[in-house]
């Protein structure tokens, strides 16, 4: 007969979010910053079509890092979430704090009950009427929750990258700003400096007037690489 | 016999769905407006939505519909909207029982949404046409028992770059149409105006007079559609869809169409 050995509690959970971490840092990183035209989300992705970000309800944002399947299945079950309860009662009661909860009850469940916890990071973020009212969270793979002011880091180096937003961060930015400071920020404190332009950066925003800009109510808008271009071009020059 | 991991694989597999109206099937069906069985007895008169038009113009597709709803002989509303916004490149038009018909299209528009966002690519517009039938089909056991919804649906196929319009029978079936076509009790009155009115190649504000003056005949020989009110300043409610996506026009261009149309049949002094 096999022996069981005991291990303590503190040692399994110790264990699980050591190896939680560990698959965390293995990723890029992400950064969402919230300014005066909205909310802006940047990953640092080079593939076009694996996406980090996604765009959840009118005015609700995702971002994620660590293992891609596993935020995937996350971003699908908060779509469906969100659409559920849209439908069921009105489009205006789908709120980020709603989500995040759901999202943070899941990781929580993982990480005690499952083989292996998730290695994941997200973000949720809800763009308001103005700068106050947006709304940014932070998940993490235990099922922690932050409600964050004005901005996210997350992922491999996320303390230097968490720093250099810090440091850079205006609240009366515009997008093109917010944009340029995410890029550099990824950048922060890794040697060689890699070579982060439009190409392989994912970038989305969600616009703050989007009913008045586009007459659409879905504030969500994914960049192309040209736009991203033209953001930060007009940055560096003005 | 299988092994366990396929199993698992499987069964995730089958849990994945990019339909809004299969995850509420599986997850919540007490939610979807169609599905369920309803008890023996004589349904109440409810609300119904009547006539809808819809035709091609240069460069798009355009659907009207008029603003009345009627519950046996009464008029359930004046301001019942049954044209809507489908997608940034479609639109849909309802006639028949307008509670079911109300919710159908917004779990169509849900259903649209839905798919966009979780396969980050908008449906194409065969495949928004198929899933609407693949609705009214499940609808058909509440259509029996006198609930038939029957909707027009157009939209701009960006693939081919071409407006587009399918109607529906109450089983589901889907048909393409050609050039103009009408829903709902007035239609066969509208039917007849489009055939005399419409020619290849209106441009979009003729094609809003079209709609507009095949509504008006509609309504004047049809007791369930409503004629332009100029008493509330209610005017039908019309939709575009071009290129640049789908396009409610406005009231105050609504309202110039309709008191000309009203304006040039009066000046006639003639039966209309």
């Amino acid at each position: 007969m096999t022996q069981q050995f005991y291990v303590s509690p503190e040692q399994v959970m110790k264990d699980r979010a050591d190896f939680a971490r560990k698959g965390i840092a293995r990723g890029r990183s992400v950064v969402v910053i919230s300014c005066s035209d909205g909310i802006a989300l940047v990953a640092e992705n080079p593939s076009p079509s694996l996406h980090k970000i996604g765009e959840i309800y009118d005015k609700i944002g995702f971002a994620a890092v660590g293992k891609y399947n596993e935020f995937e299945s996350l971003r699908q079950a908060g779509v469906r979430y969100a659409d559920v309860r849209g439908y069921s009662y009105d489009r205006e009661d789908v709120t980020a704090r709603g989500l995040a909860s759901v999202y943070a009850q899941s990781l929580g469940a993982v990480f005690t009950a499952e083989q292996k916890p998730f290695e994941v990071e997200l973000a949720v973020a809800e763009v308001g009427r103005t700068r106050e009212e947006d709304h940014l969270y932070r998940l993490t793979f235990d099922g922690s929750i932050a409600d964050e002011s004005g901005f996210v880091a997350m992922g491999g180096q996320a303390e230097a990258v968490q720093n250099a937003v810090a440091a850079g961060w205006q609240p009366d930015t515009g997008f093109a700003g917010a944009i340029s400071l995410a890029l550099s920020a990824l950048a922060a404190d890794r040697h060689p400096l890699p070579a982060l332009g439009a190409d392989n950066l994912e970038v989305a925003v969600l616009d703050r007037d989007s009913e008045t800009t586009r007459g659409r109510v879905r504030a969500f808008r994914r960049l192309a690489n040209r736009e991203v271009r033209e953001l930060l071009g007009r940055e560096g020059t003005g | 016999m299988d092994f366990p991991s396929r199993d698992i694989a499987g069964r995730v597999t089958a849990a994945t769905t990019s339909s809004f109206t299969e995850h509420l099937a599986q997850s919540r069906p007490d939610l979807l407006p169609f599905g369920r069985s309803l008890p023996a007895g004589a349904l109440p008169a409810t609300p119904h939505a009547t006539t809808i038009v819809a035709m091609a113009f240069a460069g798009g597709v355009l659907m009207a519909g008029d603003r009345r709803a009627t519950m046996g002989n009464m008029i359930a509303s004046r301001h019942i909207e049954k044209v809507f916004p489908a997608d940034e490149y479609s639109v849909i038009g309802i006639a028949g029982t307008a509670g079911i018909a109300v919710d159908l299209t917004r779990l169509f528009q849900v259903e649209l949404e839905h798919y966009e966002k979780i396969e980050g690519t908008l449906l194409s517009l065969e495949g928004k046409a198929n899933r609407l039938g693949a609705m009214i089909r499940g609808n058909l056991p509440l259509a029996l028992q006198g609930m038939a919804v029957v909707p027009l649906f157009a939209g701009f196929d960006t693939a081919r770059a071409v407006g587009r319009l399918f109607s529906y029978d109450v089983t589901g079936g889907r048909y393409e149409e050609l050039e103009h076509h009408s829903v709902g009790s007035g239609s066969v009155f509208a039917r007849g105006a489009l055939k005399k009115l419409w020619r290849p190649d209106l441009t979009e504000e003729e094609a809003i007079r079209v709609s507009v003056e095949a509504l008006f005949d509609a309504a004047d020989d049809d007791s369930a559609t409503g004629g332009p009110d100029t008493i509330r300043r209610l005017w039908p409610i019309v939709y575009t869809v071009t290129r640049t996506g789908a396009r409610k026009v406005a009231e105050s261009e609504l309202a110039t169409v309709s008191e000309a149309v009203v304006a040039g049949r009066s000046v006639l002094g003639r039966e209309a």
